[in-house]
């Protein structure tokens, strides 16, 4: 900058990281409270929850079930190692298919989820934000908050917990497929194997938990973009901070649903 | 749309009662220490257009955002077909922002959908039983009205900054409103497009006699197109009047305006 101070560096900008961290938190429940009010009052965007259903839930299922497949076959190539070392091989199906429903499959999918979705849905409404698109749905009369955040929020919602099974789905056959390769195991006697044993109680919650996910994705995303302010730079932000805070919810979220399920379903 | 079944509708024949469809009385909006509207009042009946001048950043696109209840006034009213846009109930604003069509500065068109959807966008949600051939047929009436016939499957990133003010006028009308807001319908065109857009404006007016307020920054197109125009400086109604009351005036911001542009 040549060392001219700009007129904006010699006014130092004070914040309060606590005053502005408390401000966050409180436009995050007035938000809440619009779209919970929003998503209830008729008529009903259907139209919109479907068009996002399909761009949340069938667009990110190429992703989704190649990741979940990628960590079935890790997870079975090196569980098996250590499996063979202590002599007990023959619990591989059951290691892959409880490591892949209970948890690899749904933190695996919220966290992806919260890449693809939450950068999409916070970049696409903090440029609808700043070119005054949702100023002009509002001017129309239409609620922003039901056409906009509850429809993103509710299909993020339905979508997790499909995508969750079909993560599971790959994993726990490509985890077949990877450890078929080593020494042959037919499918039925790997499924018969892994699941044995197993309650819905063991697989439903986990899955289900991803509800949860789906809500705080959608939540952080929509509210980060409709707040964005000032030009490109505002989106990127937008799209950014709707990644790293919806990961990181994301991740506080499993660590509190994995002992409150535990309690529930011991 | 069901709110406005539910609610007693808006004044909306305010020249045949002779009250104002629009009523600003000495509102005054302030972010932060900056003071950006002063207690302006004024005016707008039906027929009427009212051209508001100003250099820039003297409040005048945050005047039409109060009209239309997107911000809220720090003091004073906007009374839009009788109801305070401040204090009214949600569906009191839903019910008069229906009759309200409001061009954005930089046409706010909604950028995934395509140049026939955007028009069409108000009529789905608010004339859900008009069927789709019916709606199909209004927005190609809107079209043809803005001149843009043969352009409705075209997305907004594939047609002209004019283009794109056209089909956000188009879109504004598609509710017949009785009070049409225009923020800088003219900034960034060149002067063709400017004056075809002036001459639309003028038609409409003429067509559906409209309570309008049109923010410019262009001289030539609020003589065009005004009945009376508003110069506003320092967030204050410096002088309102005809252009020949302006041209009389000898305040020296009304000089200094007019000798720039003329």
């Amino acid at each position: 900058m040549s060392g001219v101070p700009s007129v904006t560096s010699s006014v130092p900008v004070r914040t309060n990281p606590v005053l502005d961290l408390l401000s966050w938190f409180g436009e995050l429940g007035i938000f809440i409270w619009r779209v919970l009010r929003a998503a209830v009052t008729p008529p009903f965007e259907f139209g919109e929850f479907v068009r996002q259903l399909d761009e949340i839930g069938a667009k990110s299922l190429p992703l989704i079930a190649a990741a979940g497949s990628a960590i079935g076959v890790v997870l079975a190539l090196e569980a098996r190692n250590s499996l063979v070392r202590f002599g007990a091989k023959s619990l591989l199906p059951a290691t892959v298919v409880f490591s892949v429903v209970t948890e690899m499959g749904p933190i695996l999918t919220g966290l992806i989820v919260s890449g693809r979705v939450g950068a999409g849905i916070g970049a696409e409404l903090a440029a609808m934000k700043v070119t005054e698109q949702i100023d002009a749905i509002e001017a129309s009369s239409v609620d922003p908050y039901k056409l906009l955040a509850a429809t993103r929020i509710s299909a993020c919602i339905v979508a997790l917990p499909l995508l969750t099974l079909a993560a599971s789905f790959c994993g726990v056959f490509m985890g077949w497929v990877a450890a078929t390769l080593i020494e042959p195991i037919s499918l039925v006697r790997f499924i018969n194997t892994g699941f044995k044993g197993a309650r819905f109680s063991d697989f439903l919650p986990p899955t289900f938990k991803t509800c949860v996910y789906g809500m705080i994705i959608g939540t952080v995303a929509c509210f980060q973009g409709m707040r964005a302010k000032g030009g490109a730079q505002g989106v990127g932000s937008a799209a950014t901070t709707s990644v790293v805070l919806s990961s990181l919810f994301v991740i506080l979220a499993d660590v509190i649903l994995v002992k409150v399920i535990l309690l529930l379903f011991p | 749309m069901q709110a406005s079944q539910d609610t007693k509708p808006a004044n909306v024949n305010s020249a045949e009662s002779g009250e104002p469809a629009i009523d600003i009385q000495d509102v005054t909006k302030s972010f932060g220490p900056q003071l950006v509207l002063d207690g302006v009042s004024f005016k707008v009946h039906r027929g009427e257009t009212l051209a508001v001048l100003g250099r820039s950043g003297t409040g005048k696109s945050v005047l039409l955002r109060i009209i239309i209840g997107l911000q809220v006034p720090d003091s004073g009213a906007a009374l839009v077909l009788g109801k305070n846009m401040a204090e009214a109930s949600a569906i009191d604003i839903s019910t008069v922002r229906t009759q309200m069509g409001f061009l954005f500065q930089h046409a706010a068109l909604y950028d995934s959908l395509t140049v026939e959807e955007n028009v069409a966008f108000p009529l789905l949600h608010h004339r859900p039983n008009m069927s789709a051939s019916e709606r199909s047929d209004h927005v190609a009436q809107l079209l043809h009205e803005v001149g843009l016939d043969g352009h409705s499957n075209k997305m907004p990133a594939d047609i002209s900054g004019g283009m794109q003010k056209r089909v956000g006028l188009a879109r504004a009308l598609a509710l017949a409103p009785v009070i049409l807001l225009l923020d800088e319908p003219t900034a960034g065109l060149d002067p063709i497009s400017s004056g075809e857009i002036d001459d639309l404006v003028l038609k409409l007016q003429e067509q559906h006699q409209l309570a309008s307020i049109v923010v410019t920054h262009d001289m030539m197109s609020a003589k065009t197109i005004a009945t009376r125009i508003a110069l506003m400086n320092k967030g204050k109604v410096v002088i309102e009047g005809s252009f020949d009351d302006l041209k009389k005036s000898d305040e020296p911001f009304v000089s200094q305006f007019l000798q720039r542009d003329f």
